[in-house]
């Protein structure tokens, strides 16, 4: 299959507020390859969750996709009703949220859970689903025992390494991760993130993950997309953004992450807050905060420009043509 | 099992403490009311008997409060809740179970349907949010449910019975049919609840559908609706063994403080149609003064409702896990 | 003085609540006539409610504007002189309710231990037991309940469950780091009760007023009806209980029976909504969501894009 699996163009969500409609997405674009592990980085509400949500077609009232296209292996998603939809959800797009205990059934076991998945999809007996059911399992270590166990029963980490279990039940092309480590403590995170890691090796799924912690996923993706208010920044693989960021938000959050081995430095935040959502500013949504700040960046947006493999929405990087 | 354990021994408290107000209740009042009554069974009933009433209403005054009650609470516990006055010489015992049946039938049946229907309209209102089901939907339910139940039974004797004649208007049965398993009674039976029937379940049943309506908007927001949608479920499933299985865990708790209410207009509507059941009795009793017999019937209503109350929370320990296991 | 903005503030709050909630809108307005009525009955009836003057059984006219009762009553005036007992056993009945669930809810979830567990196992008692046939025993015995021993009937059987609400709130407040801050301050428990913890329940708390008026309603007709309180006296229920016993609607006097029983049914549905209203305050959540207006924008986007 060549070709990238997933291409998101100009997508854009609003969510309805009673002062107006906010913009959560504005205009992203975005591509990512059979057996890819994109990246998206960014702080709380910038829209990354969204975006994620969004593209899984998991959207509820009071958001909504309002324009551009998601094209899923050459189909458009957008243009699906549900019950076609359904096709392609788990068995072609799984999902893994941020907190297991929420996302997982409280009154079905486990068991149950990876059963009616399968089931939804599958013509599998009964036998078949419990064999497929304990092979996942014992993929992310669980003992199958724990098949009969609730949710309540399991600890923490237990109950995120189940829900990859579940997302990898029908061998999916592409699964979805939304800030699956932020509920675990470092050390957990590490052991989820490898355990991630070798499955991708071994199945070859794409990974599309979302987290506000960039040191989580710096030695696992492959590219890695920095959001602010609705927007994709900046966009390269993992190593060059960390090693030579050219956005100013992204050099801030770089700034922001002290080396463990390098010289000790003094921190340095990012002043301010994002802008409204709603009726947002004209001009670059980071001019506010930014330290190098022009008049152009209060008066036009930046677009997203590609050099080789790295894109930046930045006057200061592309500086626009003078008319 | 251990939850289970604990709400028995507190149903057994509440049960405990009915036994204790009843006990207490016609010494406080002022006035001597049992004296009356007393008066009219001297010389006409067997001496335990008396005595059983003496202790029960503190006539007498021969012993101490403490020994009344405990002899009080003996006599209930072993059955014996003395001789009823309006049906003399007829024990309560007897006198309660011709009416038990009609209640049941009535009462529990309207009761089952009402939350059963409710529960069932309320989750898929919200469901379909931003239909015009949820926005006509409350308003609607929550006016018919402040309406007083024994209006609506007024109401749907004048409409149905009176002014179209579709049902009669009073009774359990018809003046003229014989009491007997029969087909003919059994329609008659019929035709005389369908209008108090009507009355309850129209009545309780805004109050099922608003509290699921409520749960369901909470439980349709969780993450693990968000997920089963992921997972490419099937509507029904979600709906019934995702979101409606967790909705109703707080309405079945509310069953139970929403049941008094129920009972309280289940009494007024058989009063109003004339029905014989529990309630109507009670409120007979009330007015020739039969205070064994009224005593009887609010302790047994009491061991309904908590019965009731216990049957909802097996239902909860069936439906949630996590009761079975914490303590 | 400081103490006047606050309450301005929650003036201004209200009317704008008001304005935006259609449900809590009416509900306020029929509460507002029927306080009026139930407080100047004479602005609104001429006759004498339990004159028994006129032409029994009358029908409607221009001077029974409801018709007479078969005592030769005017059943319009005896609907207006009623509404003040049932309006204001609602409201006192409401009052009395609020204050003592907020005053075992909050007790029971600030002191915790002991006096929690106790409070509570009183609560839930009190609860479970069915509260109309004890009120029915209770009045029995006294044959004819006055009002205030009608009052103290409905308070005791009625608390219950708004001090299990509020306890619920009281709890989750009461470990908030605001609370912690006033305590280590040093402020005694009382203003932190006071001052800190019960301003944040207040739509809760009047939430519960609402739902204990609407029970005192509805409690109280239901025992006038079966002849328990004071048929003497004029009110909606006892209106009802005069006409049930002469069989108003076999007769073709419906609205002898109707008619009381439509005010009940509003003042009851007034105070519903108000009580729904506020908690969707509490809850935007359960607030109507308009798909159309938001199918609309999205039509409106796709045909400019």
């Amino acid at each position: 299959m060549s070709g990238p699996i997933l291409q998101v163009r100009d997508l854009m969500v609003e969510y309805a507020t009673p002062t107006g409609p906010a913009q959560a997405v504005h205009g992203v674009n975005l591509d990512l390859a059979q057996g890819e592990f994109l990246a998206i980085v960014g702080e709380s509400g910038c829209g990354k969750s969204t975006l994620l949500f969004a593209i899984a077609q998991l959207l509820t009232y009071p958001a909504s996709v309002v324009g551009g296209s998601i094209t899923f292996n050459g189909v458009d998603l957008q243009s699906l009703k549900e019950e076609e939809l359904r096709q392609y959800r788990w068995r072609d797009i799984s999902v893994v949220m941020q907190s297991a205990m929420n996302a997982l059934n409280p009154t079905l076991s486990v068991g149950a859970q990876l059963a009616d998945a399968c089931r939804a999809h599958t013509d599998w007996d009964d036998k078949r689903v419990a064999q497929r059911s304990e092979e996942v399992l014992s993929m992310v270590s669980i003992d199958k025992v724990h098949l009969k166990s609730y949710p309540f029963q399991l600890s923490g980490g237990m109950r995120q390494r189940a829900m990859i279990a579940m997302a990898l039940l029908l061998e999916p092309k592409l699964v979805i991760m939304d800030e699956p480590t932020s509920a675990l403590d470092v050390v957990a995170q590490r052991s989820l993130m490898r355990q991630v890691e070798a499955l991708r090796k071994e199945l070859g799924f794409s990974v599309l993950f979302v987290t506000h912690d960039m040191s989580v996923v710096s030695h696992f993706s492959d590219r890695l997309a920095v959001m602010y208010a609705g927007e994709v920044v900046e966009l390269d693989t993992t190593r060059e953004v960390f090693d030579h960021p050219q956005h100013p938000y992204s050099q801030g959050l770089m700034d922001a992450f002290p080396s463990l081995l390098g010289d000790a430095r003094a921190l340095t935040g990012i002043p301010g807050t994002p802008p409204a959502l709603v009726n947002p500013p004209p001009g670059c949504l980071f001019a506010a905060r930014c330290t190098h700040v022009m008049d152009v960046c209060r008066e036009l947006r930046p677009e997203l420009i590609t050099k080789g493999t790295r894109a930046v929405r930045c006057h200061l990087v592309n500086p626009p043509e003078r008319s | 099992m251990r939850f289970l354990v604990r709400r028995l021994g507190f149903l057994l408290v509440a049960l405990w403490a009915a036994l204790t107000l009843n006990f207490f209740i016609p010494r406080l009042m002022p006035g001597n009311p049992a004296e009356s009554m007393m008066a009219r069974f001297r010389g006409h009933v067997n001496p335990a008997a008396l005595h059983a009433l003496e202790v029960a209403f503190g006539i007498g005054g021969h012993q101490s409060l403490v020994t009344a009650y405990f002899e009080y609470l003996g006599n209930t516990l072993r059955g014996n809740l003395g001789i009823s006055t309006s049906y003399f010489p007829l024990s309560v015992t007897s006198v309660i179970l011709k009416a038990l049946p009609w209640s049941l039938g009535l009462v529990g049946l309207s009761t089952v349907v009402g939350f059963l229907i409710g529960t069932a309209v309320g989750a898929i209102a919200a469901w379909r949010r931003g239909g015009k089901m949820d926005s006509v939907l409350p308003p609607t339910f929550i006016v018919i449910s402040a309406f007083p139940y024994f209006w609506v039974g007024l109401l749907a004797i004048w409409l149905f019975a009176v002014t179209l004649n579709w049902f009669p208007i009073l009774g359990g049965y018809s003046e003229t049919a014989v009491e007997q398993w029969s087909w003919p009674f059994a329609g008659d039976v019929l035709t005389h609840a369908i209008l108090p029937a009507f009355t309850i379940v129209i009545t309780s049943i805004g109050g099922w559908i608003l509290t699921m309506r409520n749960n369901m908007i909470t439980v349709v927001a969780e993450d693990y609706v968000k997920m089963a949608r992921a997972k490419g479920l099937k509507n029904q499933r979600i709906l019934w063994q995702y979101a409606g299985r967790n909705a109703m865990l707080p309405s079945l708790t509310g069953f139970a403080m929403s049941l008094g209410f129920v009972i309280s207009g289940a009494i007024l509507v058989e009063y109003v149609f004339n029905y014989p059941g529990l309630g109507f009795m009670l409120l007979q009793a009330v007015q020739t003064e039969d205070y064994p017999l009224m005593q009887a019937l609010f302790l047994l209503i009491t061991v309904a409702v908590l019965l009731a109350i216990f049957v909802s929370d097996i239902v909860t320990a069936i439906l949630d896990p996590r009761t079975r296991v914490r303590a | 003085m400081s103490r006047l903005r606050p309450l301005t503030r929650a003036l201004l709050g209200a009317w704008r609540f008001l304005r935006r909630d259609k449900k809590a809108l009416v509900g306020s307005i029929i509460l507002l006539v029927l306080l009026v009525v139930a407080t100047f009955p004479s602005w609104f009836a001429h006759d004498n409610p339990a004159a028994e003057i006129y032409t029994p059984g009358a029908g409607l006219s221009w001077h029974h504007l409801l018709g007479t009762t078969s005592f030769g009553q005017d059943v319009y005036s005896q609907l207006i002189y009623g509404a003040r007992q049932s309006v204001f056993i609602a409201l006192i009945v409401g009052a009395f309710c609020t204050v003592v669930s907020v005053a075992v809810g909050i007790t029971a979830a600030y002191s915790g231990g002991l006096i929690d567990d106790t409070l509570s196992l009183v609560t839930d008692v009190v609860l479970v037991i069915p509260t109309f046939p004890l009120i029915i025993v209770i009045t029995a015995y006294v044959k004819s309940a006055s009002f205030w021993l009608l009052v103290a009937v409905l308070v005791f059987t009625g608390w219950s469950y708004g001090a299990r609400q509020l306890r619920v709130q009281a709890l989750s407040l009461r470990n908030r780091d605001y609370l912690l801050a006033a305590r280590a301050r040093g402020e005694s428990s009382w203003y932190v009760i006071t001052v800190e913890l019960i301003p944040p329940m207040t739509s809760l708390i009047v939430a519960n007023f609402l739902s204990a008026a609407l029970y005192a309603v509805l409690a109280a007709s239901a025992l006038q009806f079966i002849g328990l309180g004071n048929i003497n006296t004029e009110s909606w229920g006892t209106m009802l209980y005069w006409a049930e016993n002469n069989e108003a609607l076999q007769t073709g006097l419906p609205l002898w029976a109707l008619a009381p029983g439509l005010a009940i049914a509003l003042l009851g549905s007034a105070l519903a909504l108000l009580n729904y209203a506020f908690d969707e305050v509490a809850n935007p959540a359960l607030r109507p969501v308009s798909v159309k207006k938001m199918k609309k924008r999205m039509r409106k986007l796709g045909a400019s894009a």
